[in-house]
């Protein structure tokens, strides 16, 4: 008789190995989507993209679709990472996917992970966008687009009018941008600043501020700041770099940054507490301020020209990677976010700017002010700006690049290096960097 | 249905018999199934532990760009590259150097803990579970908390250096002052897990060796240094090992101590970037070299086997003999 019991003993060790086996071995397949039966499309971004009511327009109109957003308000430095190992993986990606222009080089590489828009149709939405926009997506052959532009950063300077007031600078728009055509008024304007002993600093950090001097100081020179158009590294050699790097230095020798490292929960208390007087703000961070500074500083902000040349700093794409089971869909989908209604109702709610020229021109636009920023004609000030501004090329690792030499920066502004040692550090860490 | 209750081989008859099916498995079973018990471990670690140990060598024997479709066999380019690679012994030292801050310490606090949950105390299981809170708070919400009180310039420790008059330390900027920064937060989270265990283990020890070792005059430190100290030897090696795997791989910590922009440098200078911190930066963003990423990993296993060894040669040392009775 104790043999029924022992087997049936054995059965089970058996069955339970296997449920085990299968268990770990298949992750869970996915057959919740039949054909024809509502499909869900997951959208994937960071930051502040302001889809919301997009996507009720869409559902309304598309009752077979529901959307999803996932990301909202994360940061770039932890979506991209995220998106490349889904990628990487074949698996996890939403249905359509923002990809900030910084990497977007890096994913042009390798194409072959992106449903080419060119064979949805894409074509004929070329005069959607801004021409450099729309060939920043074009792989080199130009046979593949992986992306849909959604916004443009272009550049002004934000500053807290309270705080100007306090150290008897002017406070209204037109004369603070009459304070800085450029840098070096800027700095001479920080000085004043910074006389009036008002506790707080004239700038957030230098990161920022480096950033958006490069990406001046490029666009209206050569066109490319890390690299060239051939790829090369041309860190030590294009004049563009190392301008910008001397400005930013004579920032961080007037004293005039809070170092508050940008993105920190240091640099979000400093908004709150209006520990610095100006940031320099692309369209993009608008939304960032607001969301930082919070409402108890509505209407102390207000945006003014950004010293130097205009610029582009920032802006995204849309994406549909060849994993997602829904890429008509979704493609269709991305068509609509990035159309020039797409573009104008993002504006409205987030302040990403348009990357489209019928969006630029449109009066909804043109003639939107920000009431955060006390009632800035925010579309009017970017908007000029877009249509003129000179594209910057990026290379195959400009990301990597781009935190070397940020970081370089950091060090001489925190006092760890002076400015030769971190330029050296910024040049070798690229070049080290590069080859990786 | 005949059931052979006795020990006796089988006789003919029986062999005769064994034909049938279920004698036939039954033999099988006695054979196989204790294999099969102890299989779903070995399942497991063969697929969740074995493969992508084996995988990542693999791996990392190639040029091997995350996105990519091609990855060309290089043999050991990596692990050469690795040598040369300072910033990678920077990561070593700074992941020994936290290490090391981070176990003494709290080894030293975990016994003395120990030795004091095991007296006679009021509400003595309210003490013991009290010492475990911090174990079970999760990790991230420990580090952002202390990374804000550890803030450069909003953070509650500079503020009371600040009010005795001492200069502020930059505590993400100073090496050593991050790698303190981050022992501490090792420390308040594991410090009363390892006087758990400790504990558990000073129960164990016959209470009449203290009663003589009283009688013969020691006073309580004595008792603790030469009774305590020595019987808890293997699980005081235990406890290292386990902190050393993991002091080793510390992640979290110094990965949320540093927030802004690449976090994953560990600060400016790489001031407290661990191992698998660079082993991150390197297999994801934003390198994306998987094959540099796994040649990290691989070494970062080495430096384990060898710490772990050195230190159960240390602690053998340290106390004597007592590791050899058991």
């Amino acid at each position: 008789m104790g043999v029924i019991p022992r087997r049936r003993f054995a059965a089970v060790a058996v069955a339970l190995a296997g449920v085990l086996v299968a268990s770990s071995a298949c992750g869970g397949s996915d057959d919740s989507q039949q054909a024809d039966g509502p499909i869900t499309l997951t959208v994937d971004v960071f930051g502040q993209f302001g889809y919301e009511k997009l996507y009720q327009e869409y559902m309304a109109a598309n009752p077979n679709v529901k959307i999803v957003e996932r990301g909202t308000g994360s940061n770039l430095d932890e979506y991209s990472p995220k998106l490349t190992q889904w990628l990487a993986a074949g698996k996890g990606a939403g249905d359509v996917v923002a990809i900030e222009e910084g990497v977007l080089v890096e994913y042009k590489a390798n194409p072959q992970n992106f449903v080419n828009l060119l064979d949805h149709g894409a074509a004929d939405l070329k005069g959607n966008f801004l021409e450099w926009k729309w060939n920043q997506a074009l792989t080199a052959d130009g046979k593949q687009l992986i992306g849909l532009g959604t916004d443009v950063g272009g550049m002004a300077m934000c500053y807290r009018t309270d705080l100007f007031a306090k150290a008897g600078l002017p406070t209204d728009r037109e004369a603070v941008s009459k304070l800085w055509p450029t840098w070096a008024e800027y700095i001479a304007t920080g000085e004043k600043f910074k006389a009036a002993n008002t506790g707080a600093s004239f700038l957030d950090a230098a990161t920022n501020t480096f950033n958006t001097i490069v990406l001046q100081t490029a666009g209206s020179g050569p066109g490319y700041h890390y690299y060239d158009t051939q790829n090369n590294l041309v860190v030590d050699s294009n004049p563009a770099v190392k301008e910008a790097y001397d400005i930013t230095m004579d920032i961080v020798d007037s004293g005039l940054s809070g170092k508050f490292g940008a993105w920190s929960e240091e640099w979000v208390s400093a908004f709150k507490q209006a520990k610095f007087a100006t940031i320099a703000c692309p369209a993009w961070m608008t939304g960032v301020i607001e969301g930082n500074a919070g409402p108890d500083a509505k209407g102390k902000w207000d945006i003014a020209r950004v010293p130097g040349n205009g610029g582009n700093w920032g802006g995204s794409f849309l994406a549909v990677p060849k994993q997602s089971k829904h890429q008509e869909e979704a493609v269709k989908l991305a068509k609509f976010l990035t159309s020039p209604q797409g573009h104008i109702g993002a504006f409205q709610a987030k302040g990403p700017l348009p990357s489209s020229p019928q969006a630029l021109a449109d009066p909804a636009i043109t003639s939107s002010k920000n009431a955060y920023f006390s009632d800035a004609p925010v579309g009017q000030i970017f908007a000029e700006g877009a249509k003129t501004l000179k594209p910057v090329y990026m290379g195959p690792k400009n990301q990597a690049v781009r935190t070397e030499v940020e970081n370089a920066v950091r060090t001489v502004e925190l006092g760890q290096r002076n400015a030769e040692q971190g330029w050296q550090d910024a040049v070798a860490n690229a070049k080290k960097a590069a080859a990786k | 249905m005949t059931v052979h209750l006795d020990a006796r081989p089988p006789t003919v008859e029986a062999r005769a018999q064994a034909r049938a099916p279920r004698v036939r498995f039954s033999r099988f079973d006695m054979k196989y199934s204790p294999y099969l018990y102890v299989a779903p471990f070995f399942v497991l670690f063969g697929i969740f532990g074995l493969y992508p140990l084996v995988y990542t060598f693999w791996v990392s024997l190639h040029d091997w760009d995350l996105l990519a479709v091609d990855h060309e066999f290089v043999g050991l380019a990596n692990y050469t590259a690795l040598m040369g690679d300072t910033d990678f012994w920077h990561s070593v030292v700074n992941t020994l150097g936290i290490f090391v801050l981070s176990t003494v310490p709290q080894m030293l606090l975990a016994l003395w803990l120990a030795n004091l949950l095991n007296r006679q105390l009021r509400a003595r299981t309210t003490f013991r579970m009290a010492v475990l809170i911090p174990n079970i708070t999760s990790t991230a919400a420990v580090a952002i908390v202390f990374s804000a009180l550890f803030g450069q310039q909003f953070g509650m420790f500079n503020w009371m250096l600040d009010l005795v008059g001492l200069d502020p330390i930059g505590w993400k900027t100073n090496r050593y002052a991050s790698w303190a920064a981050i022992a501490t937060m090792v420390d308040w989270r594991w410090t009363g897990y390892n006087a758990l265990i400790f504990l558990a283990a000073m129960q164990a020890i016959p209470r009449d060796l203290y009663e003589s070792a009283a009688i013969d005059g020691a006073r309580s430190a004595r008792q603790f240094w030469s009774i305590t100290v020595p019987l808890l030897k293997p699980t005081i090696i235990f406890a290292v090992i386990i902190s050393t795997i993991g002091g080793l791989q510390l992640f979290t910590e110094p990965r949320m101590f540093h927030a802004g922009t690449n976090p994953i440098r560990g600060g400016p200078l790489r001031e407290s970037q661990t191992m698998t911190m660079y082993m991150f930066e390197n297999a994801f963003a934003p390198h994306f070299n998987f094959g540099y990423g796994s040649a990290v990993a691989w070494l970062l296993f080495a430096l384990i086997a060898i710490v772990a060894l050195i230190n159960v040669l240390l602690i053998r040392k340290l106390g004597g003999s007592v590791t050899g009775e058991d």
